[in-house]
């Protein structure tokens, strides 16, 4: 890529403009960004990288700005996450990585919208009830942050498929709803060696964790593997209310930008724990 | 008698009505013992937290401690 040439052309094509507390700033519109990628044979996130390298920040990322410096930003944009269940947390987690703009998304699931799923699914809509949820996931990406590389697989993760699909990911979001499915996730992330952000709600709690390959993981939180096991938790009798499950994948992805970011995680061997019936908020040791 | 603080979280919240406000325990009691006296059926309870910590339902209380008891938590 003429890298010289496209930042001459981002140059011309910035702006002035401005952070809320007046700071002067470059920035470059989405429909620049637009006219210099199809000028350059390039994709848009290629663009948003190259301006954030030089100085220029993409307008839909000013408000990511200040608590992300460039460099940050352009980091998000190179980094590869997989989501695996495109529910209740892994619809809200698609939304929040897309707008904060993590570059490479593989959006996993192979179930369809149901009526039920309308309470806590973002990306579930009357208009798409017996559809598929991956392709509903990726038309989201696409309507927010067009920029974005999406890689959409409408098909149930399982321990034969898992390591192709998640291979190559920085972070892996598990955004599954029975304890059985997490737990093959969390071997096949184990192996490709990729850490794995978990969350899981029952009614008006939830809890967090983040699983390296080196750690004993849900064996901690849900117990050694038994026959009979039940594959629900307490959201068989509970439900999962809608604000929790937005709560939890929020934090999620506050999870999954401080671990591409910072390279480090506060939740490793412990559980986050939220409780929306009395507004309580605990980090409990595993190990 | 010594005391502990105890949380219920998620399905066990049904049994907290059973809980007084100070929880009083004889010292060297065993957590076991305590969750059946309050009849909160420990096949329901996953995970045990004391003072933070994660334990088990054989741990011995000696007072002061800060319980959490957690049903398995799966929903998404």
């Amino acid at each position: 890529m003429p890298k010289k040439k496209l930042a001459a052309a981002i140059a011309a094509a910035a702006g002035k403009s401005a952070f809320p507390d007046d700071t002067p700033c470059s920035v470059i519109s989405c429909a620049q960004v637009r006219r210099l990628a199809e000028a350059f044979d390039i994709g848009d996130r290629l663009v948003e990288i190259q301006s954030l390298r030089t100085g220029v920040v993409p307008e839909r990322y000013m408000r990511n700005m200040r608590a992300y410096s460039r460099d940050d930003q352009a980091r998000l944009l190179e980094a590869r996450v997989g989501i695996v269940g495109l529910g209740g947390l892994g619809g809200s987690v698609v939304e929040i990585l897309a707008r904060l703009g993590i570059g490479h998304l593989t959006l996993i699931d192979g179930d369809i919208f149901e009526d039920s799923n309308l309470n806590r699914q973002l990306l579930s809509t009357v208009d798409l009830l017996g559809s598929a949820k991956a392709p509903a996931a990726a038309a989201r990406v696409r309507a927010i942050n067009p920029s974005l590389s999406v890689v959409l697989q409408a098909v149930f993760l399982n321990a034969e498929n898992g390591p192709e699909l998640l291979a190559s990911s920085d972070v892996v979001v598990d955004c599954l709803d029975s304890i059985d499915s997490r737990r093959t996730l969390q071997a096949v992330c184990r192996d490709l060696e990729v850490p794995l952000v978990s969350a899981a709600v029952a009614g008006a709690s939830g809890q967090l964790a983040t699983i390296f390959p080196e750690d004993p993981g849900f064996d901690l939180i849900y117990g050694a593997p038994a026959a009979g096991q039940p594959q629900k938790g307490a959201e068989a009798s509970l439900g999962t209310l809608p604000f929790a499950v937005m709560l939890m994948a929020s934090l999620e992805c506050a999870e999954v930008a401080r671990i591409l970011l910072k390279k480090e995680s506060r939740l490793q061997n412990r559980l986050l724990v939220v409780d929306l019936n009395d507004y309580t908020l605990d980090l409990f040791r595993l190990a | 008698m010594a005391q502990i603080q105890l949380k219920l979280f998620a399905s066990l919240q049904k049994y907290a009505a059973r809980i007084p406000p100070r929880c009083e325990i004889t010292a060297g009691a065993r957590l076991r013992d305590v969750i059946a006296r309050l009849q909160i059926p420990a096949e329901n309870i996953r995970l045990v937290f004391v003072d933070g910590r994660r334990s088990s339902l054989d741990t011995t209380l000696q007072g002061g401690e800060r319980v959490g008891l957690f049903p398995p938590v799966g929903g998404g």
